[in-house]
């Protein structure tokens, strides 16, 4: 009786979270860029109903057209972080890195990329010269040429040192069509490497917190990774593929779950996290899931193919540590599920904003 | 990882469970409520209702130090946030928490100087580096958190820190469950009691739970099994006929809590003849000033607050839910008009409270994810 009245409730949430999305908002918080559900929302009410076309509606990180016969990816990508040079990499080889990853994601080649600077008033010359040097190995290490750019400088207090923006184009070589909406039950979810360790880096980066740890940013570009894959596992046994960055695995798992109408299950004791990165996040009260990753990928792969797509990322070095981490199911639709290391069940939900941590 | 996953055992926990599920005895229904936010958390977030018999409900508690805080003192705070050349600082959850004009996140987006702060000790920090503004800590929490809200006002008094303040929201547990005690519709058996609360309160203030109200209470630690051998250990306390206080959490928690905390917390701070609770209502008795000897560093006497009182809307169900009456989906609104991103009532807000730790990890059927999990 009781469960009955419990399923009416939540089919009733169902519903309601299946409306189309209203910002409710007056104006713009950090929660609106923190990957969650704020910034679904203002994607889906502001950005999408403006732009509104069959290319940007399925939200993949980069848009796939042809152009004279050949098959192009496009993307675009900002980047304000602080601080700017962490352990591990900085700002200019996470400009590269990121957008030739939003390209490699649609199976593509990463060709050419822009680069648009914001400058604050006195931020200084010998920094912009240690982006930039970095921007140009990241770049080379790539196979990317940086073609394009433009310089802005804002005034003192306007700006954070310096933003990047990058855009990139890449080729698609082989008849590839990957994304978020192919995903089918029976697949199987597969992550190149542990998670969480970008997150991490940068939280201790900003020194607010006193603890030290060995941990580095992963930031790699993952272009000959995907090419691997795609190698071992060609035809349509490769679903879906997605660099775990802002709102780190579960977002991403959650955009799976919603595009293709699916469950997504995960299995918390086969999710590879370092254990510098667990130790931070009991501390903080974070979950690993929800942590930016940079240099990892979430594949979808279907059932027959997994033992060819795991073998093929481990065999690459920047696919070592990859694992199966969960499975794909028809029930119930939308929702990522995780069995807990303890032996329980929950839901992993998009955050709301930030990942805060708790106070006791 | 040590000291943490020999309490996540999945072994133990099957054992464990077992037990737990001998000791029940045939048609009769168990009630415990957690009365701490903590334990909410750590049992939604490990999945721990999977491993409990049908027989036995767990009901969340008001023990979410963010979910109590009234809609009246947001407003407060977020009024001396806007005023001139202050740096308001505070915990991470307290951010999204609405008062009757926005949280902090929006009087943040509207131009207040709002920084979040792992400790006291940083918002004191912060005072430090910004000598031309007036720093105020807005603290909030049980009396785990008041040693060292106490602490940082020693220390800026002894450093002579002139620019820093302290808005002060901090609760005490005890009222907050005689408060429950007294409810004409409770109907619970037992009490998982607090762990971090009781570090510095001790099991002593609780034997009133046993001796006047004939409810056992287990002070329970954060890990799952923590929590599950309390479940025990209640188990076992309702089996034999036997009501008392236990500590299954003898790792830190001692008897007689820690004394120089609560010296600290009482040199520097004072009861409330009263304070509002979010759901409750005003409970007598149940919150913390800061001292008379100590106003030079009390935001409530250095800034004029409006100490409007704002009622909690009209549709919201916090209280009853706070106080077990209604599991969190049984209010009106759950799920539709108030969810975590758009929060009506506090226990929404915080991670910590039930209806958002039921939103965000239990808001399933039972039997459709048994199938989905089955391998």
């Amino acid at each position: 009786m009781s469960n009955d009245r419990e399923q009416q409730v939540l089919d009733r949430i169902d519903r309601a979270r299946r409306r189309k999305a209203r910002v409710t908002d007056e104006r713009i918080t950090l929660a609106h860029g923190a990957g969650g559900k704020a910034t679904h929302t203002l994607i889906e009410a502001v950005f999408l109903d403006a732009f509104d076309n069959p290319l940007l509606a399925p939200l993949e990180d980069q848009a796939v057209f042809s152009v004279g016969g050949a098959r192009l990816a496009f993307t675009t990508d900002s980047y304000v972080v602080a601080p700017l040079f962490f352990p591990g990499g900085d700002i200019g080889d996470l400009a590269v890195n990121g957008t030739v990853n939003d390209l490699a994601m649609s199976g593509a080649r990463p060709v050419y990329l822009s680069a648009g600077f914001i400058l604050e008033e006195g931020f200084p010359v010998a920094d912009l010269t240690r982006v930039v040097t970095s921007m140009a190995a990241a770049a080379r290490a790539a196979g990317v040429q940086i073609v394009t750019g433009d310089t802005k400088v804002v005034q003192r207090g306007h700006g954070d040192g310096c933003y990047i923006n990058t855009a990139g184009v890449g080729v698609l070589d082989r008849p590839v069509t990957l994304g978020a909406s192919r995903a089918r039950p029976g697949d199987v979810v597969l992550v190149s490497g542990p998670i969480g360790d970008h997150g991490v880096t940068i939280m201790l980066a900003r020194g607010e917190l006193d603890l030290e740890s060995d941990i580095t940013s992963a930031t790699a570009p993952l272009a000959g990774l995907v090419s691997a894959l795609l190698d071992a596992a060609p035809g349509d046994g490769v679903r879906c593929l997605r660099d775990a960055t802002r709102g780190g695995v579960a977002t991403i798992l959650n955009e799976v779950a919603r595009a293709a109408d699916v469950a997504v299950v995960i299995d918390e004791a086969s999710v590879p996290v370092r254990a510098e990165v667990r130790g931070a996040s009991e501390i903080l009260g974070l979950d690993p899931l929800y942590l930016a990753c940079e240099g990892r990928l979430v594949a979808v792969v279907a059932p027959d193919v997994v033992d060819a797509a795991l073998a093929a990322l481990r065999g690459h070095p920047l696919g070592a540590g990859a694992a199966v981490i969960g499975q794909v199911k028809a029930d119930p639709p939308t929702l990522v599920l995780l069995k807990t290391e303890f032996g329980g069940t929950r839901i992993v939900d998009l955050l709301i904003g930030d990942p805060l941590p708790r106070i006791c | 990882m040590r000291f943490v996953d020999e309490f996540r055992d999945a072994e133990k926990a099957t054992a464990l469970a077992a037990q737990i599920a001998a000791l029940c005895s045939p048609g009769r229904q168990y009630k415990f409520m957690e009365v701490c936010g903590g334990h909410t958390h750590t049992i939604y977030k490990h999945g721990l209702e999977d491993y409990l018999p049908e027989a036995i409900t767990l009901v969340h508690g008001p023990g979410c130090p963010v979910c109590v805080i009234p809609m009246g003192r947001v407003d407060d705070a977020i009024h001396l946030a806007e005023q001139p050349d202050v740096i308001m600082t505070s915990f991470g959850d307290m951010l999204r928490v609405p008062g009757g004009r926005g949280s902090f996140l929006d009087s943040k987006a509207r131009g207040a100087d709002i920084r979040m702060v792992y400790s006291p000790l940083d918002a004191l920090k912060i005072a430090r580096q910004n000598p031309d503004k007036h720093v105020v800590f807005m603290a909030i929490g049980f009396e785990t958190t008041a040693p060292s809200t106490a602490m940082t006002v020693l220390r800026a008094a002894a450093d002579g820190v002139e620019n820093f303040s302290i808005f002060c929201n901090h609760v005490t547990i005890i009222p907050a469950i005689k408060a429950i005690l007294d409810s004409p519709d409770l109907r619970l058996d037992a009490f998982i009691g607090p762990g971090h609360v009781s570090t510095v309160i001790g099991c002593r203030p609780y034997e009133f739970i046993a001796s006047g109200y004939g409810k056992p209470v287990v002070v329970a630690g954060f890990e799952p099994l923590d929590i599950l051998q309390s479940i025990y250990m209640i188990m076992r306390q309702l089996a034999s006929a036997r009501c008392e206080i236990e500590d299954q959490y003898t790792r830190v928690v001692p008897w007689d809590g820690n004394p120089k905390a609560l010296r600290v917390i009482s040199e520097v701070m004072e009861l409330r003849p009263y304070f509002e609770w979010r759901g409750l209502g005003f409970i007598s008795h149940s919150a913390l000033r800061m001292r008379q000897e100590y106003a030079r560093f009390d935001a409530e006497r250095l800034f004029q607050l409006p100490g409007v009182r704002v009622a909690d809307p009209k549709a919201c169900q916090c209280g009853e839910v706070l106080k077990g009456v209604l599991k969190p989906w049984e209010c009106k609104v759950f799920g539709t008009a108030c969810t975590p991103e758009t929060p009506i009532g506090t226990c929404m807000v915080s991670s910590e409270g039930a209806c958002a730790a039921y939103y965000n990890f239990g808001r399933f059927s039972r039997e459709r994810v048994r199938e989905a999990t089955r391998t």
